[in-house]
């Protein structure tokens, strides 16, 4: 019974230690400047971990999560953006009281569909609802007409693009290539301040580790087993009495929802949402951080996605030009050696040798778990 | 009629691009039968299990099981109906334990909810420990199924299959690739779940099909060529002809 429980000791300990990291160990270490970062990096933690289910559990590939977690940021800054945009602080515009982008494009009055978003609530269920739909959409049209693998993962990388260039194109209702900037306050609370950093960065730390426990309940729930199942043996699962597609309709909205928390949180601590973080190359790159932590742990992709970032900043301070053939050099790295990432690297190596070491001799409680599958 | 037989194949015929690989098809199989599908390679015995189960369309024709008709439902509505398929190479999930592939196969917590709520209560405990002992793994339960042995491996699929406790059970040449002690302890198995139940057998064994069929078809290009008891049909010409012959 041990084997179905919600957490293992040693899961417990996992659980522990990156809290230990997030809520003390980096907020100890780090300036306000540097703990913002560190916040920024974590908001790509919340798609990571959503892909370790998708893909590392369900093997659904998705190329298109920054569709989710630009859907989700671009809700939070559509609130922002009005809550800044107050006929005060717009007098010189020809329409005070719209948003600034929406003037410079001749609009004179507010869309509707910007209305619901003056409401905190409303955008505040927008962040989850909007991407959970659109995943909805699409894995419904995709998953029932059983389209998977690579032609999926074709699919969603088309939507990114779509997007971005619906985002681009439509400048006066979406801010265009710039985005939704200029976000000030949050129901009259300054953000831009570095107290308000901290604060956001410490929210953040928590929606996170909500986020992972929801993941962890998902993993080892029979459903979690499931996954396993469809990734290894589709057609074993149909013909035990399992709709397929839904099971994995519902796997990618969870992870859309995951990505569009991750997004609102993004527009929170950095203050704007702009396409650049919506298209191709950001959806490619948040799958890279979940391959490099390892796509089979849930927290080996948080672990991902800030050493990745870390790695892109530190790196790209240095030589800007040389970054992004590192990252694709480093997911060429871990495709060829390390197919379990960090987290496989961890519990093969490390930790094996780890248990030999501190444990005395004559116990026998703690069996190495070097035994993994063989690689799919 | 209909009252004593669990499926009815009626003008069943599926054609790709033209090639008929089972062409107006007629089979019925009584209640609590076995019944054997023999035939040379290429007689289209496996696209009959898929048609059945749903896991290829067919052209035309019917499939009727207690009277429902089988062609127009979805593979896992198929199962829920009552009718369970073992492939021919095991499929076994093998990043799972042994009782976990049986688990999943316990009909309970099939939607979505149901499988996040699912509990591993004691029934579903005390069944999968009883499954596992009928197919002599009880030893392997929280063994990965990528270190069990081919044999072991079928073994376990026929166990999934026990667990759902399908009316109709479907298999594709259980005892293939198996040593002949395993096959031998197979077809003690399968005479053991045979008994109360209605079955579909594909097998080459000639000697297992004698031991366990109650009815045999043999096919051919599609067609039935012969159909009867295992003694009738041994010694029908035409059989002996296309197939046992050689």
């Amino acid at each position: 019974m041990t084997r179905s429980s919600f957490m293992s000791r040693k899961e417990l300990i996992g659980f522990l230690i990156l809290a230990a990291v997030i809520f003390l160990l980096l907020p100890a270490m780090l300036d306000s400047f540097r703990l913002n970062l560190f916040g920024k990096y974590l908001t790509y933690a919340f798609v990571a971990v959503g892909l370790a289910l998708c893909w590392g559990a369900g093997g659904i590939l998705s190329l298109g999560q920054g569709v989710f977690f630009g859907l989700g940021g671009y809700c939070m800054a559509m609130f922002l953006k009005l809550e800044a945009s107050t006929p005060e602080n717009t007098a010189i515009q020809s329409t005070p009281g719209i948003p600034d982008f929406m003037d410079w494009n001749q609009l004179t009055e507010l869309p509707v569909w910007w209305q619901p978003f003056y409401s905190l609530p409303l955008a505040l269920l927008a962040v989850v609802a909007v991407p959970v739909l659109f995943a909805f959409i699409i894995g419904f049209a995709m998953f029932t007409r059983r389209v998977g693998g690579v032609y999926f993962a074709i699919i969603t990388q088309a939507f990114a693009a779509i997007l971005t260039i619906l985002i681009i194109g439509q400048q006066g209702y979406t801010g265009g290539v710039n985005g939704i900037t200029d976000l000030r306050t949050l129901l009259g609370w300054d953000i831009r301040t570095d107290e308000a950093k901290t604060t956001l960065y410490f929210v953040n730390g928590v929606l996170l580790f909500a986020v992972l426990l929801i993941a962890q309940y998902v993993r080892k729930s029979k459903l979690g087993r499931l996954l396993i199942a469809m990734r290894d043996q589709e057609d074993r699962v149909r013909f035990s009495g399992y709709n397929v597609a839904n099971f994995k309709i519902f796997i990618f909205c969870l992870g859309a929802a995951f990505a569009g928390i991750g997004g609102a949180m993004f527009t929170l601590q950095v203050g704007f949402m702009s396409p650049t973080l919506v298209g191709i190359v950001p959806s490619i790159e948040m799958v890279i951080f979940c391959a490099v932590g390892g796509r089979l742990s849930i927290l080996g992709a948080v672990y991902g996605a800030l050493l990745v970032n870390w790695a892109k900043t530190s790196f790209s301070e240095a030589f800007p030009e040389l970054w992004l053939l590192g990252l694709g050099g480093l997911f060429i790295a871990v495709v060829m050696f390390f197919p379990n990432g960090l987290a496989g690297l961890w519990s093969e190596k490390i930790e094996p040798r780890l248990m030999k070491r501190f444990q005395r001799p004559g116990t026998d409680t703690l069996k190495p778990v070097a035994e993994r599958a063989p690689a799919e | 009629m209909s009252e004593q037989m669990i499926i009815e194949v009626e003008d069943l015929t599926v054609s790709f691009d033209g090639f008929k690989a089972v062409d107006s098809l007629n089979l019925y199989v009584e209640k609590n039968a076995c019944h054997v599908i023999i035939g040379p390679n290429g007689a289209g015995k496996t696209t009959v299990l898929d048609l059945i189960c749903g896991r290829t369309k067919a052209t035309g024709g019917s499939v009727k099981f207690k009277n429902k008709e089988l062609l127009s439902m979805r593979e896992d509505q198929i199962v829920h109906a009552g009718v369970g398929r073992k492939f021919q190479t095991p499929s076994v999930y093998e990043d799972l334990t042994v009782s976990e592939n049986l688990e999943l196969s316990y009909p309970k917590g099939h939607s979505v909810f149901g499988a996040l709520m699912f509990r591993r209560d004691d029934p579903v405990q005390t069944r999968i420990r009883e499954i596992a002992e009928t197919i002599f793994l009880e030893d392997q339960l929280d063994e990965k199924a990528a270190f069990l042995s081919h044999g072991q491996k079928q073994w376990l699929e026929i166990g999934m299959l026990l667990i759902q406790d399908p009316e109709l059970l479907m298999l594709d040449e259980p005892v293939a690739g198996m040593s002949v002690a395993e096959r031998k302890k197979t077809a003690e198995l399968l005479n053991r779940i045979i008994q109360d139940r209605s079955v579909i057998v594909i097998e080459h064994d000639m000697g297992f099909v004698a031991d366990i069929a109650t009815r045999v078809t043999v096919l051919h290009q599609g067609k039935t060529l012969s159909e009867g008891s295992m003694e009738r049909v041994q010694n029908d010409p035409k059989v002996v002809e296309v197939y046992l012959g050689h």
